[in-house]
This record gives C-alpha cells, structure tokens and sequence, in this order.
C-alpha cells in the first residue's frame, strides 16, 4: 500500500535509496516524504503510544514527519529531497537488536 | 559595524509573494536587503515552485494564478544579483538586532538593523476522531503533493472542512487523476448566502469559487454542506469517514483525507521579536499588533503578509511593499507618502471580502469543545482533551500558558502551531470564558527543532 500516488513529473531519474532494509527507487527531487510514502504509508512511530504517522502539514510546520535512518539521524521528510544510498526507517518492521 | 543608521542591514524573513514585493521594493531604492527563507525556492506556498528538473507549466501548476505565479518568479529571478539571498535557511531565533540560522545543519548568525517579517501561514485545523490516521492530511498538504511533487493522496479521496481552498483543491485533485469521493462543507447555505453581499466586493475571486463548485457537481463529485461530527476509522492508516448531518449519520469507505478551514498566521519570529500581540476577532488569533503601513509595535521590525493576519496571496504583495515603503520612509529615504496611504486603503477594503470569507466557512470550533475526553489534541505529545479538560477541574487552570506547563500541550515540536487553537477552544469553553481570555500560548526559541550541535555551536557563540 501507498499514501501517494504520482500523476505527473514522472520523467525524472532515478533515485535508489533503502527503506526497513528493502531497496527502492524514487526520483530525483523527491522529497523524503514523497519517496517513502509512494511505496508505503507510514513514516515512523509515535514516542508515547506508538501509533503510526504519515506526516500532515507537508510544509515543515507540524513535526510530524520526523523519520529515523539506520544511522540514527532524524531527517524531517517534508522538506528533506531524497538521496542515492539514504537508508531510512519507518517503524513499520521490528529492527534487530531493538528491544521489544 | 552593520548597525549604524548610514548602512542600514535590512533582512527580510520569507520569499513569498510579501517578501518578494518587500524586497523589490528596497531594492528600486537603492539597498541590498538580505532574504532570508526556509524553502530552496521562492515563491512561498501559494507560488511555490517544484525542484529544478520538475517540467509542468505554469498553467498546470498554478492554474487561474498562473499569471500572477510567473510575475512573481520572474520578479525575483531579476532581484537574485541584487539581494543577500538565503534559500534553505531557518530562521529559528530572533532577538533583537540578531537572528538564528541554521542551514545545511550548520549554526550561523545574523545582525539587523531593520526586519520584514513575513512568514505567511499554516492550515487551521481542528481536531476529530481518527485524525491523526495516517493518510489523514491537510487541505494544504494535499496541494503540496501535487504542486510540488506531482503527487496526489492515493486512492480514494474526501476533501472536509471549510474555506475556499476546499473547493479549490477538490477541482485541482480531480483535473489531475485523483478519485475524489465526496467534498464535505461544515458550513450550511445559509452561512454562505449571509456572506454574500460580502463576497461579491471582489466578483473575480468569487466566481471563481462558483467555477470551481460547479465544474465538481458537473463531474458528478458529492458536495454535501452543513456536515457535523466528523470521525475517521481505520487501523494502520484511514479506511472510512463518518459524519451527521441532519441527525442522519453516513459513513463512507476512503483511503485518504484532505482537512481544514482557513488559514492561521505563522507569528513566532514576530513574538521572539518582542512585538506586542492583540487578540484579532476576525483571525480568531493573537496576532502582532501592526499600523497601516506594516510597522510593528518595535521600532525597526515590519510585518507583511499573512504572517501577521491572514488577507491573501494579492493582499500579501501590496503589504510587502507598503512594509519597504514604510521602512525606507522611517531612514529618511524617499519614498512616495501618496502610494502608501493608497495600499493601506486597499488592504483595508480587502478586509471586508475577509470579513465576508469567515461568515461563509465558519471554523467548526465545536468539533474542539465538544470532542471526546479520549482525542488526541496534542499531536505531537498526545494530550488527550481529557488531561486538559482534569487540569482545569483539579488544578483549576484558568491560562493556556499554565495549562502548557501542566500538561505540555503546545510544549511539543510544533510548539502549539497544529494545536493551540483547539486546545485554547478547550480551555475557554471548560472554564467559560472567552478565546482571548484563555490566554496566548507562548514561544521559545528555537522556533522549530534544530540539531544540538547547532543548538551547542549557538551556546558557544554567546
């Protein structure tokens, strides 16, 4: 499932990048939103209830959209464009090593 | 070195259609302003433009605006030789006579002598069940999508709340592919027909509401008005909507949400600023008290735009150069007294069309004061209405700052932006007074989040 669905600008190269450890593939200039919503439909956990978010403001006001990569840097996906190699976590899959 | 009067170090803050205006303006007269804003490229919202590579026209991007849209770009791609400009850059900080910045995750300052805020606006929202669903978004995000990524919400599509962008972004998903199943109006005719004497003050906008309107009923789109009690149900992400209207409830099956009523001012940098604040009837907001011509109430910093009240994208440009007018006329630069006095009664009128707006698509408040003791409000802590609804009965919370401080509504990421308004629906209504005697919901730098070796770079350099 996806949140996103691309209806124009499709002509663009492309991007690779990883999502929960599976590779996938954007356009250059995508956002980190656009890349990872596209395929999937969520981009993390809450802290306090653990419930899933997709972002919801798109402008950078709401902090919604604050996603994890493996590396343990935030990245705001909103206004983040996607890079060649970005290894990102949704908290879609369990990681190993993490507790519970 | 910067700060005598001789060599004025004005910055603008923002790059939409009020910063531009503004910094032409300076520019025509012979200063080298500094524009300073967060997106790569200028335009702001309403204008914003796609990542260099994107190939869509101007006409598909900006529709009836396109016009406007290219004046603006192409006014600011002659400025770029002629200005400091500082795209990607967060301003998240401001004092007096210095800013904050943080680009490319890197701490840097800023001095100024003179300061155009103009940090236009966010969508109002209110809070109602399932809202923080995945797949749930604002009206403006929506738009977003598509303009700036030629994306739209996938599947099927309901767009709900108020405000003209309802409409506007029904039309625009539509023409573009999307499988928009229902529009949802909280407002009744009725709210719409009181307004319409109002409205018709600009003809132009208003029929193209009509167009937008009628283009959907042509293509067989539910439009449906006088919606209450909306809920969205779903586990991992939103599966169906659900409203009354009538008494009667309907629910329908979708896979994504676009919401909101209106616009709210984005008033941090003013308030870190020290400007004064007034509650404003029409905005519902407290908002940084500002005269005709855009001066704030310190010496040296101007508001324009819809950062400081929201009047619209043609509003936002006439504000910006009354703004630089206003700031060339206080260095004792010419600057012709007659135009300004002409802007100011322009954007004064604009107000009644305004007035108009807000009677037609009322903000559904309610949905905050009537909700369930179990909604999140707080999105980015997760306050349930309840803990703020126990700390007025037990603690006896009476202000939204002691209510922030109690029970860290409006303490999160966004700093009350998405919230704040609900939660302060909550506080007046549970301890009976009005919205502006709840209170102003206070800020602190750094305005949006930055990363602590930013934050430490900042603490070393003071």
């Amino acid at each position: 499932m996806s949140l996103l669905r691309r209806v124009a600008e499709q002509e663009r190269a492309s991007v690779s990048f990883w999502l929960d450890g599976k590779a996938l593939s954007a356009r250059a200039g995508d956002s980190v939103l656009t890349a990872v919503l596209t395929h999937a439909e969520q981009l993390r956990r809450t802290e306090f209830t653990g419930a899933p978010r997709a972002g919801f403001c798109l402008i950078g006001c709401c902090q919604d959209c604050w996603m994890r990569s493996e590396d343990g840097v935030a990245v705001r996906a909103c206004t983040t464009e996607i890079a060649e190699g970005m290894r990102l976590l949704s908290g879609a899959v369990p990681v190993a090593g993490e507790n519970k | 070195m910067n700060a005598s009067p001789a060599s004025p170090q004005v910055v603008i803050i923002g790059a939409g259609p009020a910063g531009v205006r503004a910094a032409q303006t300076l520019v025509d007269a012979g200063l080298r302003p500094i524009v300073i804003d967060e997106n790569r490229r200028a335009g702001g919202q309403i204008y914003r433009q796609p990542p260099p590579g994107f190939v869509r026209s101007k006409k598909e991007l900006y529709g009836f605006e396109a016009a406007k849209a290219e004046a603006l770009h192409s006014s600011f791609e002659q400025l770029r030789a002629k200005i400091d400009y500082r795209p990607d850059t967060l301003v998240w900080n401001c004092a007096p006579g210095q800013l904050d910045l943080l680009h490319a995750q890197r701490h840097a300052e800023q001095t100024y002598t003179h300061l155009i805020l103009c940090t236009g606006a966010l969508d109002r929202v209110m809070p109602f069940p399932g809202w923080t669903l995945p797949g749930v978004y604002t009206l403006g995000a929506a738009q977003v999508a598509l303009k700036a990524q030629g994306c739209v919400l996938d599947g099927r599509v309901v767009v709900a709340g108020s405000g003209p962008l309802l409409y506007l972004l029904a039309y625009q998903y539509a023409k573009a592919g999307a499988d928009v199943v229902a529009v949802l109006d909280t407002a009744r005719f009725g709210d719409k027909l009181r307004a319409l004497p109002a409205l018709l003050r600009q003809p132009v906008t208003f029929a193209k509401g009509l167009y937008f309107i009628g283009w959907l009923r042509a293509k067989g789109i539910p439009l449906i008005d006088g919606v209450e009690q909306i809920a969205a149900d779903g586990k991992q992400s939103i599966q169906s909507l659900r409203w009354t209207r009538g008494g009667k409830t309907t629910e329908i099956a979708c896979d994504a949400l676009a919401t909101g009523f209106g616009l709210r001012s984005e008033t941090q940098l003013a308030e870190l600023a020290g400007c004064r604040f007034v509650f404003n009837e029409l905005n519902q907001q407290w908002l940084p008290q500002r005269d005709d011509a855009g001066r704030s109430s310190v010496p040296g910093v101007y508001l324009a735009g819809d950062g400081s009240g929201i009047a619209g994208a043609d509003a936002a440009e006439l504000s910006g150069r009354a703004a630089a007018l206003a700031l060339l006329q206080d260095l004792g630069l010419p600057s012709s007294k007659a135009e300004s006095r002409q802007l100011a009664q322009t954007l004064r009128s604009n107000l009644q069309f305004r007035q108009g707006l807000e009677t037609a698509f009322p903000t559904a408040v309610h949905w905050a004061r009537d909700c369930a003791d179990d909604l999140v409000i707080c999105r980015c802590e997760e306050i349930t209405a309840g803990e703020l609804r126990r700390s007025v009965q037990q603690e006896g919370t009476v202000e939204i700052n002691r209510l922030k401080a109690l029970t860290r509504v409006g303490m999160g990421r966004c700093q009350g932006r998405v919230c704040g308004a609900a939660a302060a629906e909550i506080l007046a209504h549970a301890t009976g007074v009005s919205v502006a005697d709840a209170g102003r919901l206070r800020v602190q730098a750094p305005v949006k989040p930055i990363p602590v070796s930013a934050a430490l770079a900042a603490e070393e350099q003071i």
